[in-house]
């Protein structure tokens, strides 16, 4: 696989002005599937959950989904859209055989959201309008697995696994209207973007929003242009990038990428590609052109959705609180600083830490967990934190153990990391490790009386008033008791020792 | 009023031979007084399928003949009789009659083919909701009937397993697309069968068989399990021998389903009582200009105006509409059906079910299995018909292809919309010609398409229409159909007329049209086999 070439961000950005478009794909959690009344369930046995609707039998018709339809529009609203009166659905119609009847029904010219908007706060406050043109339903087509041959690619295949259970999942595919004027914010706003639209579904209760299991997809479109210039360049547009941070890495490498293609005096292919999270780079796929000639036509088996004004006020009626304002209320209620507020958003944890404090922790332990143990190993492990896998009884009963005086801060991430490598409960690995905070003063003072010995000049420093100096001996002695010592217990002793007032 | 009833075709004795010559609704009355049993009925028709359907003469109305399972259905029926009580007091009205099946309406149990080589030997997983009402009404199924491929045909020649031939002249065409459910009622193969009825399938047949059929208005029969063809202008319906035995199978199979969106949710109609009570007078009844005339036999035309005669006679106001429209409709129905057409069938592709054929030389890619599979599994009129819908859908060609015959369709409903401001019912024949004998019009598919003139029309704006025979046509003594046309949702209405002029006919002629056709031979021995079993074993 050759690799292409990039310019670095800021030299690209030097020189030309992103555009960026995205599709973004929600599976809808609805009980059934979006036009039969097989199950719609995720991870189940392949070919369990299907029925002759979503196998394309002969002789099957389509009957469409009223929960779908409804959470369809509930979506439409959330973003700011009209909904429409009157809608169809279509047959786009290609041959590929996750695709069971050979077109996948879909909304083409009729969708059922339009002209709407969300407005997305960057981590610095700046607020970026991004304008929705649409929100359709579709339904999804089922899953191919490719054997042997390479890089998991039809072509090439020995032979392919066909899974139907996600045929027929029903999608509402959000596309927006061409987003300009971001600059060198366009990974940053790209993410935040897909966020906003992630946490408005889950706020909505019409989809798991899980971005690990697929049920929001992102497709990226990122096209760039000399400063100064109106008409749009060409784009190119990869698929399925399938997590907030690969979606800030795939926009800012195909910046890179074009600007690249661009100085070299070549035009940009307009094509998809496909992201590599290990590479961090994306490599060619077909050639994509928009004379791909899908023979839309009107679904025939069925009739148009009529969205009477009724019912879509009803349902504006059970809509949540939006998450701009549940932002607001929960700042307001946890009580952080607008930094602190800030970067816990920024950070993708605003969600677990209200678990968090659901569980029954404080605002202030849930932040100084999730910010201060959580996201840094997220980073490592290159993934979201949600993703870590941490759950909040688990930094509840960790600050219990903490409060309590049982372990410190510093064995309190240890067992964490036990937790987090499956070897059992917080209370299990405090057993199985041995972690204890010394409580008996006597091995403490031996240590303490050890310490002062070894270091008679610091202990004559504290005699002398310079209480700063303690920390050499609290080390010390923290050494000496391979951490188990309460560090605080430990300053009082050495203070006791030399007889100083604290 | 009068009741009217259709006589049965034959005296009715009590062997087998006359008994497959009763109307269902006779047979019904016979069943429930325990006269008969079902399981004789059910005999004596799978008897009289094993007499005339197979061999190199044979009417070849059936693809597959369900023996094991309809006599059983019928010994089930039979036994709750038996045994009386609540069970035999709830009892559907047609429990115990058998019927024939269109093969293009899935059945478990049975092979469904579509008439296709590309579905040999599938069986379906589930039941068509007509299906399903015909089981809970206990009737049994006698088979599945030939059709051409796909139901795309006016003769049935189009059929990948052999043409079925026309009992009245084995020589001839039973019509098409559902020749076989028409040519199996009409030699007394069954007393029932059901149809599809896309552009005139069940009306055309019917016409040159001497058979009634109706097409229900759009969305009074549920689609479920019929194999599509055109969507929007698909639609089930009955095939029999008298307008109340259709109306007695209409009832059955009507009303509305949940798993078919165009379903229609209005409660049926009473069409039993509708055709049972049938009255003409004061009607206004119009004959449609454009539907006859030019282009038209002579002996069709002749017949048409005896039955408005008739029909003047019985209290009926005949007066002339105009459905300036018309002309276009075949022009705009082969725009529209073959591109649902290319669509519904792109299912069909060696992936999931049915043939899959791999290409000789490599690669072996998925494109090239699913290429070979319907290169070699679809025959000549459905790639027609594919590639024509397939162009017509192209971007580019839509607004004028697809997008105008949408619009010419709408045209055609206004058309009817005004005539029915003139009448209660419209009249036409329902083919141009009699049948034409088997290969004559197979090499020109233009003079094939012309069959269905005055049948596609209804489809098009999705009005009802009922086929009755009108008699023989002078010239060459073959069965004319007369067609009515009733508003959307007045399916009643074509039964009200429909039994009135049949039972003016009749009269006429001293009884029914189908006494009169020729016997046929009963040389066949032993039972048919069925021919898709028969062709898997070669």
């Amino acid at each position: 696989m050759s690799v292409d070439a990039t310019l670095s961000f800021e030299e690209a950005m030097e020189k030309y002005d992103p555009v960026l478009g995205f599709e973004v794909h929600v599976e809808l959690n609805t009980k059934t599937k979006m036009f039969s009344s097989a199950p719609n369930v995720f991870g189940d046995e392949p070919n369990t959950n299907v029925n002759e609707v979503d196998l394309g039998m002969p002789g099957v018709l389509p009957v469409v989904n009223r929960t779908a339809i409804e959470s369809s529009i509930k979506i439409g609203l959330a973003l700011n859209c009209t909904i429409a009166e009157t809608c169809r659905f279509a047959r786009k119609n290609y041959f590929y055989p996750d695709t069971p009847k050979n077109f996948q029904t879909s909304q083409y010219d009729e969708p059922i959201a339009y002209d709407g908007y969300l407005d997305i706060e960057l981590s610095d406050g700046t607020v970026f309008r991004v304008e929705i043109e649409r929100a359709h339903m579709e339904e999804d087509a089922g899953k191919l697995t490719h054997m042997g041959g390479s890089a998991g690619r039809i072509q090439g295949a020995d032979y392919s696994l066909v899974d139907y259970n996600r045929s027929g999942v029903p999608l509402v595919e959000i596309v927006t209207k061409p987003i300009q004027g971001a600059g060198s914010r366009a990974p940053e706003l790209a993410k935040a973007y897909v966020a906003a639209v992630r946490e408005i579904v889950k706020n909505l209760g019409v989809s798991d929003a899980k971005m690990e299991r697929g049920n929001v997809r992102c497709d990226a479109n990122v096209s760039l242009r000399p400063h100064g210039r109106e008409r749009f360049g060409i784009r190119s547009e990869t698929k399925n990038v399938n997590s907030l941070r690969a979606v800030e890495h795939a926009v800012r490498y195909e910046i890179q990428r074009h600007a690249a293609v661009l100085d070299s005096g070549e035009p940009v292919i307009q094509e998809t590609r496909h992201w590599h999270e290990d590479t961090r780079s994306t490599t060619s796929g077909r050639a994509k052109s928009d004379a791909d000639d899908y023979r839309y036509f009107p679904e025939p088996d069925l009739v148009p959705i009529v969205a009477s004004r009724e019912w879509v006020e009803e349902l504006r009626a059970t809509l949540p609180e939006p998450p701009a304002d549940r932002r607001k209320r929960l700042q307001a209620d946890w009580g952080y600083s607008d930094l602190e507020f800030r970067d816990v958003v920024n950070a993708g944890v605003m969600d677990e830490i209200e678990e968090t404090i659901a569980a029954g922790a404080a605002a202030t332990v849930a932040r100084k967990w999730w910010m201060g143990e959580i996201v840094g190993r997220a980073k490592n492990a290159d993934v979201d934190p949600g993703q870590l896998g941490v759950k909040p009884e688990t930094i509840v009963e960790l600050n219990k153990m903490v409060e309590a005086g049982k372990i410190n801060n510093k064995m309190a991430a240890e067992v964490l990391d036990g937790v987090l490598a499956g070897e059992g409960t917080p209370a299990e690995i405090v057993e199985k490790r041995g972690l204890a905070v010394v409580s008996d003063d006597g091995p403490l003072l031996e240590a303490i009386d050890a310490a002062l010995a070894a270091q008679p000049d610091v202990a004559d420093k504290i005699r002398a008033g310079k209480l700063q100096a303690i920390g050499a001996i609290v080390g010390g002695v923290m050494k000496a008791t391979r951490g188990q010592a309460d560090a605080g217990r430990v300053k009082e002793l050495i203070l006791q020792r030399l007889g100083v007032e604290g | 009023m009068t009741e009217l009833n259709s006589t049965d075709s034959n005296g009715a004795g009590s062997d087998g031979t006359a008994l497959i010559r009763l109307s269902a609704a006779r047979l019904a009355q016979k069943l429930a007084a325990g006269e008969v049993t079902s399981v004789e009925v059910t005999q004596a028709y799978l008897d009289r399928i094993a007499a005339v359907d197979g061999g190199p003469r044979g009417v070849h109305a059936f693809l597959h003949v369900n023996t094991e399972e309809a006599l059983a259905v019928a010994a089930e029926v039979d036994a709750i009789r038996a045994a009386g009580g609540a069970a035999a007091a709830e009892l559907h009205e047609l429990a115990g009659v058998p019927i024939a099946v269109k093969d293009l309406i899935v059945t478990i149990g049975q092979p469904t083919t579509a008439g296709s080589k590309i579905l040999e030997g599938w069986h379906s997983p589930y039941d068509a909701t007509v299906v399903k009402r015909l089981r809970d009404a206990k009737m049994p199924i006698l088979g599945k009937t030939n059709l051409d491929e796909f139901a795309m045909g006016s003769s049935t020649e189009h059929s990948a397993y052999g043409p079925t031939r026309n009992p009245w002249d084995l020589d001839r065409i039973p019509g098409g697309s559902g020749g076989g459910s028409a040519a199996a009622v009409a030699a007394f193969e069954a007393p029932l069968a059901l149809g599809t009825d896309t552009g005139g399938s069940i009306r055309q047949p019917g016409a040159v068989t001497g058979t009634v059929g109706v097409k229900p208005t759009y969305g009074s029969v549920s689609r479920y399990g019929a194999i599509a063809m055109a969507s929007s202008l698909d639609q089930i319906g009955p095939v029999s021998r008298t307008v109340l035995d259709s109306a007695l199978l209409h009832q059955v199979i009507g009303g509305h389903d949940p798993y078919d969106s165009t379903s229609l949710p209005d409660p049926l109609e009473d069409l039993v009582a509708a055709a049972r009570l049938g009255n003409v007078d004061g009607m206004k009844i119009g004959i449609i200009k454009e539907l006859h005339g030019e282009g038209y036999q002579a002996g069709v035309e002749n017949r048409f105006n005896e039955s408005l005669e008739l029909l003047k006679q019985a209290g009926a106001e005949i007066v002339e509409v105009s459905c300036p429209n018309f002309k276009y409709a075949l022009g705009a129905y082969y725009l529209i059906m073959p591109s649902e057409a290319s669509s519904n069938l792109a299912k069909f592709d060696g992936v999931r079910y049915g043939l899959r054929v791999l290409p000789k030389d490599a690669p072996l890619t998925i494109e090239r299995v699913m290429g070979a599979t319907r290169a070699a599994g679809f025959g000549d009129e459905v790639k027609r018909r594919i590639i024509l819908g397939t162009y017509a859908l192209s971007a580019g060609y839509y607004d004028a292809y697809y997008g105008s015959a949408q619009k010419v369709r709408t045209l055609i409903q206004r058309d009817f919309e005004a005539a029915f401001t003139q009448a209660d019912v419209l009249i036409s024949p329902t083919a141009p010609t009699t049948a034409f004998k088997l290969g004559e019009k197979l090499n020109d598919p233009l003079a094939m398409y012309l069959n269905d003139v005055a049948t596609i029309p209804a489809n098009m704006a999705g009005v009802p229409g009922l086929s009755l025979p009108g008699g023989l046509a002078d010239e060459d003594g073959l069965p004319v159909g007369i067609q009515l046309l009733a508003p959307a949702r007045q399916d009643a209405r074509l039964y009200r007329v429909g039994a009135v002029l049949e039972s003016l006919l009749e009269a006429k002629w001293g009884g029914p049209l189908l006494a009169q056709a020729p016997a046929l031979a009963t040389s066949v021995a032993g039972p048919v086999e069925s021919l898709v079993e028969a062709q898997e074993a070669k």
